[in-house]
């Protein structure tokens, strides 16, 4: 197999690495935001310390933290099958490899939209209610706009391991660039597939690190 | 004409009593000074006013209209929601540290409540910042960011943000005690005009020479009860009160041994 054999093969499974990485990123930071209000809901039941709403995304977010991401992905890709016999085929792969990450990196978002909004000062929000803004208002034009500010280098370090972590989706032969990476180097007794997929990440990360600095510098200009 | 009126305000954070019988008025045009020792409850005083605490009985009317009064069980009832908005609106406020929205421009810090709260225009609400920037002595400062300001400009900013809502009260919660000596007179000096203009304020204070100079009233609060309701003239020179001497005294010893 020459080279651009190999190239040619494992360019399909970088367009699959980045279908994933892109739509996990597309549903996961909405999401988390959704989880992080969960996350800090005041909306208590029958007695001031039950929160449901709050005890519920704690268990979530406890759940996706702690166990691992590969479980996840198999749980969500047959689960269906071994729980309720809905038969599945190889198309629900990309969907069940889209929603365990999906939800699995909301439930890290959500932690550092929750500690970004709660470090803000409380003199923001005092402003805003004195000047006759609405919670919504305050939230999106005040509160939020800031808050980005503050986590971008959080947000940073996450989208950076989503990178890497997409070849966890190997574990349901969803053939992502790993997936294909290994195939060849098996068959061809080659390190040339290993080498083009670290580089293959490698540059990846790079992009996303000079993205996320570019977003930086532009919200640099105040403090 | 009373622009604000205080019953027996009563106002607890656990077991600590921070207001106690809070009574007073104030007449339109007035300036009045609040002075006293910190933890005296002057700024949870302002703060129940304008609504970023809630009383836990007593009475305040503000502009006519009733916030909050006291019900036979002596507690605490609120006006409506839409009420409670309504009377926000004859007041303004200005903080210690400023609390401007540091990622807007001057401009934006003063425009946005106007255009998103009151629905005015981009061209009237930008004509009335520059009509108020200008009087703060700020004009080409509003396409800077807040965080390009001394803080005596900052604090300028904020008081032409508050003015912009066209308030009919304006609270200044020590509006200069996060500046330097310098910079406090620049407040000052602001505070200043806009009592000659008769505008109804009242100062949160620990600048006693400006609120025997500038103020038609002077509340002096001790442990959360006001000790002393006077002129300048009254409380400042004539007052028998040993509380209020002591508080005084310490001040001016201060200032000798400068």
């Amino acid at each position: 197999m020459t080279i651009q054999n190999i190239i040619s093969q494992l360019g399909e499974g970088m367009l699959k690495t980045t279908i994933l990485f892109a739509c996990t990123l597309v549903i996961a930071l909405p999401l988390g935001l959704v989880v992080a209000f969960g996350r800090m809901s005041k909306l208590s039941l029958f007695s001031k310390n039950f929160k449901p709403i709050r005890l519920l995304t704690q268990i979530y977010i406890s759940v996706m933290r702690g166990t691992p991401l590969m479980l996840q992905i198999m749980v969500v890709y047959f689960g269906p099958y071994y729980l309720f016999g809905v038969k599945i085929n190889s198309s629900y792969q990309i969907y069940a490899a889209i929603i365990a990450f999906s939800i699995n990196y909301a439930a890290y978002f959500a932690e550092i939209y929750r500690g970004g909004i709660e470090s803000m000062p409380t003199g923001q929000y005092e402003a805003a209610k004195i000047l006759g803004f609405t919670k919504t208002q305050t939230f999106f034009r005040i509160i939020f706009p800031q808050v980005i500010k503050r986590i971008l280098p959080s947000v940073t370090n996450e989208v950076i391991t989503l990178v890497k972590d997409t070849s966890l989706a190997f574990v349901i032969a969803y053939a992502e660039m790993f997936t294909i990476a290994k195939r060849i180097a098996a068959k061809e007794t080659s390190m040339i597939p290993f080498v083009a997929a670290g580089i293959f990440y490698y540059v990846f990360n790079l992009i996303v690190a000079l993205v996320m600095n570019k977003l930086e510098k532009n919200m640099s200009y105040y403090k | 004409m009373k622009m604000l009126e205080a019953k027996d305000i009563k106002k607890s954070f656990g077991d600590n009593e921070v207001l106690k019988n809070i009574s007073f008025e104030v007449n339109k045009g007035d300036v009045l000074a609040i002075i006293g020792p910190s933890g005296s409850g002057k700024s949870t005083l302002l703060r129940s006013i304008t609504q970023l605490e809630t009383i836990d009985s007593g009475e305040i009317n503000i502009c006519g209209d009733n916030l909050v009064k006291t019900d036979s069980f002596g507690n605490a009832v609120y006006a409506g929601k839409k009420e409670r908005a309504a009377i926000a609106r004859h007041l303004g406020l200005v903080f210690q540290n400023f609390n401007l929205f540091p990622h807007f421009s001057v401009m934006r810090n003063i425009t946005e409540a106007q255009r998103k709260v009151l629905g005015r225009s981009k061209d009237s609400s930008e004509e009335i910042a520059r009509k108020l920037l200008k009087k703060m002595g700020l004009e080409n400062k509003e396409n800077a960011y807040p965080c390009e300001l001394s803080g005596g400009q900052q604090q300028r900013v904020s008081i032409a943000r508050a003015l912009a809502l066209s308030p009919e009260i304006l609270l200044f919660d020590e509006p200069t005690s996060a500046l330097d000596p310098e910079l406090t007179v620049e407040i000052l000096k602001v505070i200043r005009e806009l009592a000659a203009e008769k505008m109804t304020m009242i100062v949160v204070t620990h600048e006693m020479l400006f609120a025997e100079s500038v103020a038609d009233r002077v509340i002096f609060m001790d442990g959360g009860y006001i000790i002393e309701n006077g002129t300048p003239e009254e409380v400042f020179r004539k007052s028998n009160n040993e509380r209020t001497k002591a508080f005084l005294g310490k001040l001016t010893g201060e200032r000798s041994g400068r």
